[in-house]
């Protein structure tokens, strides 16, 4: 059974995640509304690792072996300045949020053929905040990029 | 004659409810002048608050001499409030008028000709458009231009520049409301009508400080109070104001904390059944997740969080639970504190779980801030497209396009139009190198001042100011443009309760001045923009060519203006919209079917997440909309950002004084309201005076993160923890700018860059502060006694020092007008007006 590795895979990533959206709220401190925000969906990843714990504890996490294989395995570490830096930082981040995104609904799909019900219980409540973190970012670089990509200097 | 600085409200005219209420006719005129000598009055409308009172303006030998409330107008029923009276034409009609151009000429501003200042414009905005494109382009506009300015305004910007960098203040004053209204009904569009009061048992004002920010309105809030089975009312504010001291419950909640209470609210109608089932059925979404998200917002939870009692929670929400009429009224309480789109929301579903809504007595007032904001949301000159027309629908664009007759592409809808912080923002980064202000003032109005003032002063920025006077912000502008103030130029506006008005040009603009709509009309001549067939974008030759325009723009939309004419606006009362073919007289209330403008074809907005602010982008939100129902949208308590902390422990926040207007550019120019209320202040409880060794009138520093003030105290009643100061005061009539010549005294010296996730607006009502004495006070101070900031009740030694006695809220002076204060007040033997429309009970 492979499920414990994607749980501990999840599991990491959400730490990962959480750790970039706060390098990217730091390191971007001059843009007003990312400190909030990127601080409050921090906090969801934080809620989601949280949340893991339980199945985490039954099922083990065996993810030895898989780390050189993963595209998304540092995260976002540093910051890139200037205002295409923001813009290619925030697109970094929505690949590790997709990731998730996917990631989710792989052990979603798991606990639905297993009627885990405990586990299913989880993917519920944390799988939509990946949505809204996506939904966020696109919102946010939608309205950046024309002005980094076409007048900022 | 009454002194009407002492006396704010005037004389009662009791009513009952179910009553009209009883006309009074407000006047004041210059002195010298009787009521013969009036040549002629001329009807207007007031723009010293969101009321919309409509008047008469008096004129003698070309000059404005009076004012007098409109008796026949449904809005105010004769009334005016101490701003329209004393700083209407008196905070115009002065000596330090802009009445020439002024460019910047080896960095000084030197007067010039329109054609030199229209032509340094033209050339650099050509300049721009030509090398760097439309995004290098942004407006930044107001509340307080007429309907017609905006529109134009909005075409130049959409059509002509093709910039998605327009906002208004309104921004800062009434986000909020719009947003509540899009997330909740699918467009913006007020539910409730002033004339609930006369019908309601209950009120219920959230963050509203009617008393000093609406009079005119709480003026007929009190005749009900007055009269026979007075409405039982509920305040939510930090301060004891008087809204506060009227009402039968108080939440004195903590700055940054409404969503919990909010929450816990909406709870107790769940828990004790307080909803309408079968309305929620019929007319609602999400009532699930609504229900969730409060569950755990218990009276006792609430309290914790808010510092309010428990049971006071559990009297307020059994008033909204057991009351058969509720009107609501939200204004900046909740819009410019945290989670300010979410807590106003859930104002809008308590009255959608109890089925209050669009019924006689029972509605919402989403307030405005200022007199024309509705019109800068209407029109398109700050952050919404024209006619509620939703950016994210090809087919609203398309309408606009062909109305412009336009390319659709020209008109930026690839994100939604740009909120001002984000533009100053941009200016910081210098990708916007041209910015037009019209008719505001940031260098006073905006958070975190430092920063504003250094963003005002960037290397490379073009900046345009067209104003009435040299503001703190004209003065960092490379062309200044006079314009023509209120009763120098004709125009229509629009009120809180969407009541149509128009204001007549009475005189002449003084020297050069011109109105705003000249302004933009000559720029978009000059800058020779076109429609696809070739004819200039703009050829109104005057407003009511403007007029028309817009209404053919509304036509179909919630706000149709398609049966109002400047002719149907001449002689009775302002009209209510949507005026069209169905409704030939208007419209008072919206939603009385409980059919909501959420259909995806129609809707303003596909909503958002009120968490972050996401969109919800037209799949989502087609997948899940059923058209006609009322979205249940909420979210959860978080607390604010800025906490109180050891080295700033104490809650800052800002607002109004009912004798001053915004930055004061009118208000501070009337002498009878500016000597009610001279000079900057911060309010102290008596319990953190105590603390603090201060007393009534000492010079303290206030310190944020980001900024400090020197102003005197004001121990007053307000709740323990809580600093407050009134955000009117700048630096243009001390002799210096920005505070090189005195102590920096603006309340934004202090608040954050920070705003609500979905409306934008700044979070103006919470900061963490900490407060040192400077020195001795050498009296009290100048905050006014009549209203909220009044001195502490009781158990305060005031002023000891000075005054050697035991001192006491009796050692200061009382607020009062003298002679110049004085209005006349008759009471016709006649009917009160009734609304406009046949919605109206005979």
């Amino acid at each position: 059974m492979k499920l414990p590795v994607y749980l501990g895979l999840l599991h990491e990533a959400e730490r990962i995640l959480a750790r970039s959206f706060r390098v990217v709220a730091d390191g971007h401190g001059d843009e007003p509304d990312f400190h909030v925000i990127l601080g409050t969906l921090a906090g969801q990843c934080d809620r989601h690792v949280e949340a893991l714990e339980p199945v985490i504890v039954r099922f083990g996490s065996e993810v030895e072996g898989e780390e050189e294989h993963r595209v998304t395995a540092d995260g976002v570490e540093e910051v890139r300045t200037g205002a295409l830096g923001l813009l290619l930082d925030l697109q970094d981040l929505s690949v590790l949020v997709h990731h998730l995104d996917v990631m989710w609904t792989m052990v979603g799909q798991a606990a639905a053929g297993s009627r885990d019900r405990e586990l299913l219980d989880i993917v519920v409540r944390c799988a939509p905040d990946a949505d809204l973190q996506s939904r966020w970012l696109q919102t946010r670089m939608k309205q950046a990029a024309p002005q980094v990509l076409l007048v900022a200097s | 004659m009454v002194d009407r600085i002492a006396d704010i409200w005037g004389t009662r005219t009791p009513y009952a409810r179910g009553e009209r209420w009883p006309v009074r006719v407000d006047q004041t005129l210059a002195p010298g002048v009787a009521e013969g000598d009036v040549d002629r009055w001329v009807q207007s409308a007031c723009v010293l608050c969101s009321n919309g009172c409509g008047c008469d303006i008096a004129v003698k030998d070309g000059r404005m001499v009076g004012i007098r409330g409109r008796q026949a107008d449904i809005v105010n029923h004769g009334r005016l409030g101490p701003k329209g009276l004393f700083g209407s034409w008196q905070g115009v009609d002065t000596g330090d008028r802009l009445t020439r151009p002024l460019i910047r000429v080896d960095g000084e501003l030197v007067e010039t000709d329109w054609d030199t200042a229209m032509n340094r414009i033209v050339e650099r905005s050509r300049h721009l458009l030509h090398t760097k494109g439309p995004l290098s382009h942004g407006f930044y506009t107001t509340g307080q231009l007429f309907l017609e300015e905006y529109y134009a305004l909005g075409i130049i910007g959409k059509a002509g520049v093709g910039t998605p960098h327009m906002d208004g203040n309104t921004r800062l004053c009434t986000a909020t409301a719009a947003t509540a209204m899009k997330e909740s009904f699918g467009s913006d569009g007020q539910p409730g009508s002033y004339v609930d009061i006369d019908e309601c048992d209950a009120m219920f004002l959230f963050g509203h400080n009617m008393a000093e920010t609406q009079t005119v309105l709480w003026m007929r809030v009190l005749d009900r109070l007055a009269g026979p089975n007075p409405p039982r009312l509920v305040c939510v504010d930090p301060r004891e104001t008087p809204v506060a001291r009227a009402a039968e419950v108080h939440l004195a909640v903590r700055p940054g904390t409404n969503l919990a209470l909010m929450n816990g609210l909406i709870r107790e109608l769940f828990v004790n059944g307080w909803i309408d089932d079968a309305y929620i059925a019929a007319h609602t979404l999400d009532v699930d997740r609504l229900r969730a998200t409060v569950e755990r917002w218990t009276p006792e939870a609430v309290a914790e969080t808010c510092g309010v009692g428990a049971d006071d929670v559990r009297r307020a929400a059994e008033i909204f639970g057991t009351s058969e009429r509720i009107l609501s009224t939200v204004l900046q309480g909740f819009y410019q504190s945290a989670q300010a789109t979410a807590s106003s929301c859930q104002v809008n579903n308590l009255h959608l779980l109890r089925g209050m809504l669009g019924k006689e007595g029972s509605g919402i007032l989403q307030m405005n801030g200022q007199p024309t904001a509705q019109n800068n949301r209407e029109c398109g000159a700050d952050g919404d497209l024209p006619g509620f027309r939703n950016w994210e629908n090809p087919q609203h664009v398309q309408e606009l396009a062909d109305l412009w007759d336009v390319d659709p592409d020209t008109i930026p809808h690839w994100a939604p139009p740009t909120h001002v912080m984000q533009i100053f923002r941009y200016v910081e980064l210098g990708s916007i190198e041209f910015l037009w202000i019209s008719a505001t003032n940031p260098a006073v109005s905006m958070p975190q001042l430092e920063r504003i003032r250094r963003i005002l002063d960037t290397e490379g920025l073009f900046l345009v100011v067209q104003d009435l006077y040299l503001t703190e912000a004209a003065r960092y502008a490379d062309v200044v443009l006079p314009c023509a103030a209120w009763g120098e130029k004709t125009g229509t506006f629009t009120n809180v309760n969407h009541t149509v008005h128009l204001s007549d040009k009475a005189v002449e603009p003084p020297g050069e001045a011109r109105s705003d709509l000249d302004v933009f009309l000559d720029y978009s001549r000059r800058m020779d923009f076109r429609t696809r067939s070739g004819a200039p974008l703009l050829d109104w030759t005057g407003p009511e060519d403007g007029f028309r325009a817009w209404q053919e723009c509304t036509r179909g939309r919630p706000c149709d203006y398609t049966g109002i004419s400047y002719e149907r606006l001449r002689g009775g009362s302002g009209i209510p919209w949507p005026c069209n073919d169905e409704n030939p007289d208007g419209t008072v209330r919206l939603y009385g079917d409980g059919v909501f403008p959420t259909d995806p074809d129609y809707c303003e907005s596909y909503g958002h997440d009120l968490l972050t602010g996401a969109a919800t982008g037209p799949v989502l939100y087609r997948a899940t909309v059923q058209p006609g129902k009322a979205w249940l949208k909420s979210e959860d308590y978080r607390p604010p950002h800025e906490e109180p902390s050891e080295e700033y422990p104490l809650r800052y926040t800002t607002g109004r004084t009912v004798y001053q207007f915004h930055t004061r550019t009118k208000t501070g120019r009337s002498r009878a309201l500016n000597r009610a209320a001279p000079g900057a202040w911060v309010e102290v409880s008596p319990a953190d005076a105590e603390q603090l060794g201060i007393v009534e009138g000492d010079m303290v520093a206030v310190l944020s993160r980001r900024g400090h003030l020197e102003v005197p105290v004001r121990v007053g009643d307000l709740r323990e923890g809580t600093v407050f100061a009134p955000f009117h005061y700048g630096y243009w009539d001390d002799g210096g700018s920005e505070g090189s010549a005195s102590a920096h005294h603006a309340a934004n010296e202090l608040t954050m860059t920070e705003w609500d996730p979905v409306s934008k607006q700044p979070v103006f009502k919470n900061a963490a502060v900490r407060i040192e004495k400077v020195r001795d006070g050498a009296g009290p101070s100048p905050a006014p006694t009549t209203a909220a900031s009044r001195p502490a009740r009781a158990g305060h030694r005031a002023a000891g020092r000075t005054t050697g006695s035991g001192g006491g809220p009796g050692t200061v002076p009382a607020t009062v007008g003298g002679p110049e204060g004085e209005a006349t007040e008759r009471f016709p033997d006649t009917a009160p007006p009734r609304v406009a429309s046949s919605e109206e009970r005979p």
